[in-house]
């Protein structure tokens, strides 16, 4: 248990899938101009990446992974190298199954979230959580707490630099570095505050 | 008509530099900044995202006219998926050293934005010679940022460049000191701010 809980908060904290491992940086840099966007799309990250690390786990350790078909009766087949293909594939059908449950049940937040869900598909955070997960070799349940931890560390971040961002406007920054330039110095300074939990351990 | 001006040249040196995909439109930020602590592993991005983009806007140019509309994101995840794969493979095979510390980076090109958006902007419009040109464009493009991040942040971080010592042991006996910061990620984000300021102000006239 503490260490699903360690596993959690690092993901949030130390392990930041955007300031330590760059992963979701395109919509990051796009969307953080406005803060309810920002705040559609960190919900929609999180609920994406909850769901879609748990069955990128299931999958590949029942279908792809070096001996995975065993119950099937074929020990000696090995498909990891399909992995990439399977693991976007898997993605992008589920972020489609979850907009249509969204659209079915909660028309309120479909309509909120309704036009970033189909955006995640193709956000690097999403598959790279998927591909992280196998390469730590984590259990189910600390997939389970990796992928939430790591969407709630993405909107994190994403939220306090829309936050920065609205300040910035009366900033009188230096011809050439307006946009993106600064952006990335702001995410620079940022990534450093977040490398000050690197210290706490449970 | 002189060499520079003809059109198959232009589209393979704007993305080089006036139009690079990094630093002018910001896209495929994704993976270029976590393999750059080394030039070994900026280098070899550099080539596998070239590879991938070059190859899979030939494929999807020479079959442009085939692709359906309404299903042609689907197309093109498949073909560059499949390149991946081929890379991630080769890379396995071959450089297993590299392609451990690049880790899950190679697998990230699937969605890394430059390659996606090249497909849906350039390849689906143009001939196959000139979308092949243009993917070489982009690739090098994204390998030039990819490898000066690296570069500095080898030489500042750790005094070595592609695993050589070059900064004396007298300037270390003298009291210099590596600059631990280089090597966490904080740096990689100051230093793509800091390019693309200076492209900035050299390209604007």
């Amino acid at each position: 248990m503490e260490n699903i809980i360690s596993i959690f908060l690092n993901s949030v904290f130390v392990g930041n899938i955007l300031l330590a491992y760059f992963l979701g940086m395109c919509s990051f840099v796009a969307v953080s101009r406005n803060m309810d966007t920002a705040i559609g799309l960190g919900f929609a990250v999180v609920f994406v990446l909850s769901v879609t690390a748990p069955v990128n786990w299931i999958v590949w350790r029942y279908l792809l992974a070096p001996g995975a078909l065993a119950w099937a009766g074929l020990p000696s087949v090995d498909l990891s190298f399909l992995k990439l293909i399977t693991f976007i594939a898997v993605v992008a059908a589920l972020v489609q199954a979850v907009e249509m449950v969204i659209d079915r049940y909660t028309p309120a937040l479909y309509s909120s979230l309704g036009v970033f869900l189909p955006l995640i598909a193709v956000n690097c955070a999403i598959l790279g959580t998927s591909l992280f997960m196998v390469e730590r070799n984590y259990t189910f349940m600390q997939t389970l707490a990796f992928g939430a931890g790591s969407g709630i560390g993405w909107m994190l971040a994403i939220v306090s630099m829309a936050a920065i961002r609205i300040k910035l406007r009366y900033a009188d920054t230096p011809k050439g570095l307006e946009g993106f330039g600064i952006t990335m110095i702001v995410s620079g300074l940022m990534a450093m505050g977040f490398m000050l939990f690197s210290g706490i351990t449970l | 008509m002189k060499i520079t001006k003809s059109k198959p040249f232009k589209t393979f040196a704007d993305p080089l530099g006036r139009n690079n995909p990094i630093s002018i439109q910001s896209l495929g930020i994704c993976s270029a900044l976590a393999v750059t602590v080394q030039m070994k592993t900026a280098i070899v991005m550099g080539l596998s995202l070239t590879f991938v983009v070059a190859f899979s806007n030939l494929i999807i140019s020479s079959m442009r006219n085939v692709i359906p509309r309404n299903i042609r994101m689907i197309v093109e995840l498949s073909v560059i998926a499949s390149l991946v794969i081929l890379a991630d493979e080769v890379l396995q095979a071959f450089f297993y050293d590299i392609s451990k510390q690049l880790s899950v980076f190679v697998g990230l090109i699937i969605t890394n934005c430059i390659v996606m958006g090249r497909a849906e902007t350039f390849a689906l419009g143009n001939p196959p010679g000139l979308s092949f040109l243009d993917g070489l464009g982009n690739g090098a493009g994204y390998g030039v940022i990819l490898v000066t991040v690296a570069f500095i942040r080898e030489l500042l971080g750790s005094g070595k460049l592609l695993g050589f010592q070059v900064i004396p042991q007298s300037f270390y006996n003298a009291g210099y000191e590596n600059m631990g910061f280089m090597q966490l990620a904080p740096a990689a984000f100051i230093i793509i701010g800091l390019l693309v300021w200076l492209q900035k102000s050299i390209t604007k006239e």
